[in-house]
């Protein structure tokens, strides 16, 4: 019911705003909560207690508290008291079956006492062990707090935003929008970020307000996360100052959930806020001025308050809080009765010190005030306020008041003494412990509302000082937030090459190969792509590979320390194929190095290899201290592969260059114009048939790709590179070797040069020499025409002995072939072996040397 | 982990636009024995306090070199362009 319109009240009578709460049309105001609108339409319960299913109300009616967590418009888990109302929302309850009003599972409120105490489901519900699938299902089922619409998809979109701040204030209470005015006269750069309701009207010059928000945590480098709805602020701030007050805590007593039992904020809101006569009776039973202020609130709304009981003057022995289906009707103070439909309780307030504690700070009893406070802030890190301590009245202390019923110490878990006692007695007498074991401290309010009345109760059991049981642990997120903020936008860039959208015209599969997407193949039939390699031409896109210069006087001294063998005697115009490997003797990368000119070197790498394979170039030479530049000419160069017998004759179409065996020679590198367009070309013949690799200026890509293909060069992709490569036995790093492979048993022990002084790798390539061969890359050929998976085993004499590490079917071989990691001793061509495929045991052959064109002729030709 | 670190050409930076190359080792000479390259390749000191690290502001300008930070607090006392071995000689 609405009190007549008053001068600080926040809602605009002139314009009505409904929604519909649990089924019913609720008419409220702009400025209203949803909370505060169904409130003043007469809904009492908002929520089902989490475990008891105990009807609930607003309690705090600031966010804080769990009573009012509902369902809005498919978001579960909101706090409707402090969610602004809006138009046509749908409110509904969760956590309920039926209604809120009516729920069947507060059965367990009513029997289940005996039956669910502390920690039971850890004990009942692990016997017999074979049912323990039905009780998950039944317990999953009552567990947990709203449900999660899984046919919603992307609701709302999520975004992170990277801020800069020379003044982070947190809280925008009277401290904090002091010092935020304090700090905007002496700069820019002050924001203040609240959750909202606490700074109307207030005015803040030279201030950048964030309301509604949320502070998450404060993390090394001044770093303070904000949660601003769908906005989540990552802020560097210079200064941290927060100013997060403190909240009204409960007291314990039986029946201090019922509906109708509420803090004195609480109250301050419904009657200054939203103008709402929140009952007819009121009692008032505080520990400091609020509660008295609260009284007052009443009184002036036209509510009786027949007992105002002031915790500082009058010590109760007894409270009690009777009801009817969960709603307060009568108080019991030291044996007087007395009737009401309203009860505000308070044990006084306690710093909201979470923030900080998470932020390193240690938190201390403060005997005088009977609360905890922040002691020893981390550094950029202030408190102002009442966070600190500083104007708080002294708390009550006592634990725990009698009388009959359940008195709840935490209300969103459904925490009661008798399960806090019964922790201590079964053993779990540490505050951590029983964190853990009752969960009291770990629902929605994150111990804001529960911390300090179950430290009492546990100093009051085991007799001890508060500051002997201590606090536990603070951990972001010091508010909820919505998973959904956390993870932010589903965003997977991909690297595409200047010639991508060609490939997807030509109907391409696009697959991910490392940052990048490239053509798998461009049909159904990889093998065609093949076949046209082998006997026309075909063309491929290997943009992807790294591309680096290095050049300076010193250029050549660099690679040849960086590389296993020998570019120092590379002539101009000429290419080599060069391994990386570390200096424990793993392969990195490989990749062809031509030298350009005398102090000039282009180094390609694995599409994957690029960036790591300059880090690790710079990296040596800020070591090192060679005069040579490494640049990194990836993403500005587009590279096409044209390969087959009729290479020569298409690319001397578009070209004036000579192109004959004897003026371009295999492994040469030239700089030519190919159809206007400037490119080197590398004749490389890494698929095995006569092939020019050219790069040229990533702009001119779709360009030069379309010339080739008028030439009649056809596309093929990565699979059929992959037969194409497999056919020469070409090794794939990272593939073919992992960590523990090395130049030798991966069959290159040709490459590297053991008499040059020094390169990377050398120690661990000599060592490797000296070392028994454990196992070996090899060649091999199926008996049968099936193709064993990456990764099969290999088994000799019924044992499991190596693994394949690729395996393809090849039209030009005529059979399945592959590369298998075998021991040394069975490694000889020709050696009898068996691959597990499915449950079969297959056979296959050794086979050394390339599988295609053994020696070499057609690349050459 | 999100501190903050100083390029000594860019200035103080998000820790995520570097990337961490380990604590500075010593690279033995010569023909080291199967005991000095392993521990040379594989043994690191781990210490829980100051240590010298390689770092690259890999998002940055790319530069590489090496900061003294406490690995207990992240606290990073110096930074510094690495003196090679051409200038050392």
């Amino acid at each position: 019911m609405r009190l007549p319109a008053q001068q600080r009240e926040r809602i605009d009578r002139t314009r009505p705003v409904s929604f519909s709460f649990a089924g019913w049309r609720i008419d409220g105001f702009e400025g209203d909560t949803l909370g505060s609108a169904a409130f003043a339409a007469g809904k009492r319960v908002f929520s089902r207690s989490f475990k008891y299913h105990r009807p609930r109300g607003l309690l705090c009616c600031s966010g804080h508290c769990p009573n009012c967590l509902m369902t809005v418009d498919g978001v579960p888990n909101v706090r409707v008291c402090v969610e602004p109302i809006r138009e046509g929302a749908i409110v509904v309850p969760q956590n309920v079956r039926w209604s809120v009003d009516f729920d069947f599972l507060s059965v367990v409120d009513k029997v289940g006492g005996p039956f669910t105490p502390v920690g039971f489901y850890y004990r009942t519900m692990i016997r017999p062990r074979r049912l323990w699938p039905l009780y998950e299902k039944v317990l999953r089922n009552l567990a947990g707090l709203g449900r999660i619409d899984e046919k919603a998809g992307h609701s709302r979109r999520y975004d992170v935003e990277h801020r800069r701040a020379r003044v982070l204030v947190v809280g925008g209470g009277q401290a904090g929008r002091a010092a935020a005015l304090a700090a905007a006269t002496r700069g820019p750069g002050v924001v203040l970020v609240d959750e909202g309701h606490r700074l109307h009207g207030a005015e803040l010059e030279d201030v950048e307000v964030l309301a509604p928000a949320r502070a998450l945590g404060i993390w090394e480098g001044n770093l303070v996360a904000v949660d601003a709805g769908t906005v989540l602020y990552r802020f560097r701030a210079e200064r941290i100052v927060v100013a997060a007050g403190a909240l009204d805590q409960q007291l314990v007593f039986p029946g201090n959930d019922l509906v109708g039992v509420m803090l004195p904020n609480g109250i301050r809101r419904l009657v200054r806020d939203f103008s709402i006569r929140p009952g007819s009776r009121a009692v008032v039973v505080a520990a400091d001025d609020r509660g008295l202020e609260a009284a007052e609130d009443l009184r002036e709304a036209g509510i009786r308050v027949p007992r105002v009981v002031d915790l500082r003057d009058v010590r109760l022995r007894g409270l009690e809080a009777q009801g009817r289906k969960g709603r307060v009707r009568r108080v019991v103070l030291d044996g007087d009765e007395i009737d009401c439909d309203l009860l505000v309780a308070s044990a006084g307030r306690q710093p909201s010190y979470a923030l900080l504690a998470q932020a390193g700070a240690r938190v201390e009893y403060e005997p005088s005030l009977g609360v905890f406070v922040p002691a020893g802030l981390p550094a950029g890190v202030e408190a102002v306020g009442t966070v600190t301590g500083e104007g708080l009245a002294t708390a009550d202390p006592l634990s725990a008041y009698d009388g009959r019923g359940k008195s709840f110490v935490c209300v969103c878990e459904d925490v009661t003494t008798k399960d806090m006692k019964r922790a201590i007695a079964e053993g779990f007498d540490s505050i951590e412990l029983a964190k853990r074991y009752t969960t009291v401290t770990m629902g929605p309010c994150q111990g804001k509302l529960c911390h300090l009345p179950s430290i009492r109760l546990y100093a009051h059991e085991r007799r001890a000082y508060e500051a002997a049981i201590g606090t536990t642990t603070a951990r972001p997120p010091s508010a909820p937030v919505e998973l959904g903020l956390l993870a932010g936008r589903e965003l997977t860039p991909a690297r595409r090459t200047s010639i991508h959208f060609r490939h997807e015209e030509a109907g391409a599969q696009m697959m991910w190969a490392g940052p990048w997407k490239r053509p798998y193949a461009y049909g159904e039939k990889p093998e065609d792509e093949v076949r046209a390699v082998h006997e026309s031409l075909g063309v491929i896109d290997v943009s992807t590979l790294g591309k680096l210069l290095v050049e300076g006087p010193e250029a050549a001294a660099l690679l040849e320390r960086l590389y296993p063998n020998r570019f120092a005697d590379l002539k101009p115009g000429r290419i080599r194929y060069g391994v990386l490997t570390t200096d424990g003797g793993r392969i990195m990368d490989d990749g062809t190095v031509a030298r350009l000119s005398e102090d000039l070197y282009y180094v390609t790498t694995t599409s994957t290899g690029a960036d790591a394979v300059t880090a690790w170039f710079e990296w040596w030479n800020a070591v090192w201290g060679f005069e040579a530049a490494i640049v990194n000419v990836t993403g500005a160069l587009a590279a096409v592969n044209v390969a087959g017998p009729r290479a020569r004759e298409a690319l001397q179409r578009l070209t004036e260059a000579d192109l004959s065996a004897e003026e371009f020679r295999y492994l040469d590198a030239q700089e030519i114009e190919v159809a206007g367009v400037p490119c080197l070309a590398l004749r490389i013949g890494f698929v095995g048939e006569l092939g020019y690799e050219l790069h040229f200026p990533s702009p001119a890509g779709e360009y030069l790709w379309d010339r080739l293909v008028a030439e009649g060069a056809r596309p093929f992709g990565l699979e059929p590179q992959r037969v194409l490569r497999l056919e020469k036995g070409h090794v794939i790093v990272g593939q073919d070797t992992d960590s523990e492979s090395n130049l030798l048993s991966a069959g290159m022990s040709w490459l590297p040069k053991l008499d040059k002084d020094d390169f990377v790798g050398k120690f661990a390539v000599e060592h490797f020499v000296d070392r028994e061969e454990r196992e070996r890359l090899v060649g091999f050929t199926m008996e049968e025409d099936v193709v064993p998976a990456e990764g099969a085993q290999v088994v000799i004499e019924g044992r499991p002995a190596g693994r394949v590490t690729s395996a393809r079917r090849s039209e030009a071989v005529g059979s399945v072939i592959g590369l298998a990691w075998l021991p040394p001793d069975r490694a000889e061509d020709g050696t009898r072996f068996e691959i597990r495929v499915d449950r079969r045991r297959l056979g296959a052959r050794v086979t050394h040397g390339p599988f295609f064109d053994p020696a070499g002729e057609r690349m050459r030709s | 982990m999100s501190f903050l670190l100083s390029c000594p050409f860019c200035g103080p930076r998000p820790v995520d636009e570097f990337a961490f190359f380990g604590e500075v080792t010593k690279r033995p000479s010569g023909s080291p024995t199967l005991r000095e390259l392993t521990e040379y390749v594989y043994f690191r000191d781990n210490v829980a306090g100051v240590q010298r690290e390689w770092w690259q502001h890999r998002t940055g300008c790319g530069e590489w070199f090496l900061a003294e930070r406490d690995t207990r607090t992240n606290e990073v006392m110096a930074v510094s362009v690495p003196e090679t071995v051409r200038e050392r000689q």
